[in-house]
């Protein structure tokens, strides 16, 4: 099997698709000759042509409303947004216009377009770079959220993601992007969305968590287990719509959660998570849910991102609470 | 004889007839539908009325067959002629199940139909824009000899939405006819608050394609300058913009009351342009209607919007259950 950073899982995501059905269009800012900022999309255009992989001018607005063109006229568009900071130019396009689209047309039309776009903290970019915007397009009914935390979950991901008839805005968390490489198959496999996955089995306390937290809530688990704490870590993969059966069957076997989310605590998902576990499992649980979350203020310049971050030394002080509460 | 101006641009009489027809068609729904409101059996009319000319003669001009449509919320007269029904845009103005558009779901004017072509739209304005290039990105991909058609306000030609699209496929030389309905009004905001150039059809040159303002009160007028665009774009020549210079005749909605912010004399001064009356005219005077074929048309016409409101009133609703289907696949 290959060994691939989770970068390279994403462009071969891409390429088999490509290959594989040709109304799958790849477009958005520097994505053809420049191969995209991160290089996600390089060369792709040099294998499937300009008429595949272009260049857009620089207008957000424009790539998500052209997409839609393009879906209604059978394509399968995945437009790139350069840093997901910028969907702000574009709101409208995904939560107001591509969400709806099956809804309000009377199950007539849909918007099968899966955005990607790079977000997250830890690599030294500044606020409306860096800034975990996903609680704003999960508020939305009708677009799917997904955030893979390793390059087989992206690849597996990325192809369900662009096979799905909804539209799907798949974040791709930049710390993550040549952090460190897994195990991934060169064949085309999917991975169903709307599942969460236990990435570490355990018994004492469920950590719920996705993206780039998946890796402190495991680096948490690791120091823990010498303390013979037991930790079980759920990735959801994709955060719209979640897979609360896989908590709450946990949360039955734990009794304590914590959940961990990377955004502000008045943001994100760690909020509707909580709410859900205490409404249905609320007999299950020995300590009240706690969240991990960053403050409640705008993402910080570079030199304050380390301190304002949350990490798996805020995960092992949470996890403590709750165990002894 | 000299010939005849509808001749001169290769329409027949038949045709004049018909484009006639469906103008005063759109009047009379979007009259129904005020009488609806004020009765109190419908809960929202957003009007088409000054402003039919431009639509049916611009969709005369395209291949109503194939060509798409991106209109917005005042084209009546653009949705009828592209072949929605009298009835199907009643059921939407009484947001019944069997409404076309939405099945009840959207608001009323918020066209759509995919067998007709007709792209389904969002209440902020101006984001049928880019989609409308999105149909023409994908026509040009395709080879396909059709052209996208979008239509907007003058307000609408003010958001980001038509900066962004008209840029687009003035680049990729998409097949692209843009038209902007220019009524003089966004909703109370005269057009001297709204742009600081003379003619929307200015702005064409910003984006590398040919800007037109036509007289949108002459059908005839309207349908020269599309036909030509989308000679233009069949021909890979790119986009086009139109301005139709036209009025409004009614509030911007039920909702609203015009007399708080416009001398209601210059509503009645352009009624005396009205274009349903000016095309009957020319009609009359080509020989093509005479006053008794004209009263057969009216009545005709009121038979059928008759008939689209008896059978859209007594339609069921959908039931309530209904509204919570159709978010995701199922």
């Amino acid at each position: 099997m290959a060994q691939m950073t989770m970068i390279q899982a994403i462009t071969d995501a891409l390429r088999i698709e490509l290959k594989n059905d040709e109304n799958v269009l790849v477009f958005g800012e520097d994505v053809g000759k420049n191969g995209g900022v991160f290089r996600a999309t390089e060369g792709l255009q040099d294998e499937f042509g300009e008429k595949r992989v272009f260049d857009t001018p620089l207008a957000e607005s424009a790539i998500n409303g052209l997409a839609i063109g393009l879906a209604l006229e059978g394509f399968r568009p995945v437009p790139e947004i350069q840093f997901f900071g910028f969907v702000y130019e574009t709101m409208d396009a995904i939560n107001g216009q591509m969400a709806r689209m099956r809804y309000r047309s009377g199950n007539t039309e849909s918007a099968p377009i899966t955005i990607r776009s790079p977000f997250g903290g830890g690599v030294n970019t500044p606020e409306l770079h860096a800034d975990s915007l996903e609680g704003l397009i999960a508020q939305q009914p009708g677009v799917k959220v997904v955030i893979p935390s390793t390059p087989y979950d992206a690849k597996g991901l990325l192809l369900a993601s662009i096979r799905d008839n909804d539209p799907v805005v798949f974040l791709e968390h930049m710390k993550l992007y040549r952090s460190f490489r897994g195990e991934v198959p060169e064949e085309e496999y999917t991975i169903e969305l709307g599942k969460a996955d236990v990435k570490r089995e355990g018994k004492d306390v469920t950590i719920v968590t996705y993206g780039a937290m998946v890796h402190s809530a495991l680096k948490a688990a690791e120091q823990l287990e010498k303390e013979n704490i037991d930790l079980e870590v759920i990735d959801l993969r994709t955060v719209s719509p979640i897979d609360y059966e896989t908590i709450i069957e946990s949360v039955q076997k734990t009794n304590r959660v914590v959940v961990v989310q990377e955004a502000q605590r008045q943001a994100g998902i760690a909020a509707n998570v909580a709410a859900e576990i205490q409404e249905r499992a609320i007999l299950h649980l020995e300590a009240p849910v706690i969240r991990v979350t960053a403050p409640d203020t705008v993402y910080p310049f570079s030199e304050a991102e380390k301190a304002w971050l949350p990490n798996d030394k805020d995960i092992i002080e949470k996890v403590k609470y709750v165990l002894n509460f | 004889m000299t010939k005849k101006r509808h001749e001169s641009l290769g329409l027949s009489d038949e045709q004049v007839i018909e484009m006639y027809k469906m103008m005063l068609l759109a009047r009379k729904v979007d009259e129904r539908m005020w009488l609806l409101n004020r009765a109190g059996k419908i809960p929202f009319v957003i009007s088409c009325q000054g402003q039919e000319a431009a639509q049916v003669g611009a969709s005369f001009a395209l291949n109503r067959d194939e060509d798409y449509v991106a209109p917005y919320y005042r084209d009546l007269g653009v949705v009828l002629a592209f072949g929605m029904t009298a009835r199907e845009l009643m059921l939407a103005a009484f947001a019944k199940a069997e409404d076309p558009n939405s099945g009840g779901r959207q608001m009323p004017s918020h066209f759509g139909q995919k067998k007709n072509r007709i792209l389904t739209g969002s209440s902020p304005v101006t984001t049928q824009v880019p989609h409308a290039v999105g149909v023409g990105l994908a026509a040009k991909m395709e080879e396909k000899e059709i052209v996208s058609f979008v239509t907007l306000g003058e307000g609408s030609s003010n958001q980001g939405d038509f900066h962004e699209g008209l840029n687009f496929a003035g680049v990729h030389k998409l097949p692209v006819i843009t038209m902007v309905e220019n009524n003089g009004y966004a909703i109370s905001v005269p057009l001297d608050k709204q742009l600081a150039c003379e003619s929307i059809a200015d702005r064409g040159i910003g984006y590398g394609m040919p800007g037109i303002s036509v007289d949108g009160n002459d059908p005839l007028k309207v349908y020269e300058v599309v036909k030509n665009a989308r000679e233009r774009a069949i021909n890979g020549e790119g986009p086009t913009l139109i301005e139709a210079r036209t009025a409004r005749f009614t509030a911007h909605s039920s909702d609203d009351d015009d007399s708080t912010y416009r001398d209601m004399q210059e509503v009645e001064k352009a009624r005396e342009n009205d274009p349903i009356l000016t095309f009957a005219t020319y009609l009359k005077e080509a020989d093509v209607l005479t006053d008794d074929s004209l009263k057969e048309i009216d009545d005709a016409l009121k038979k059928i919007v008759n008939e689209a409101t008896d059978y859209a009133e007594n339609a069921p609703f959908a039931e309530p259950e209904s509204a919570l289907k159709y978010v995701y696949e199922e």
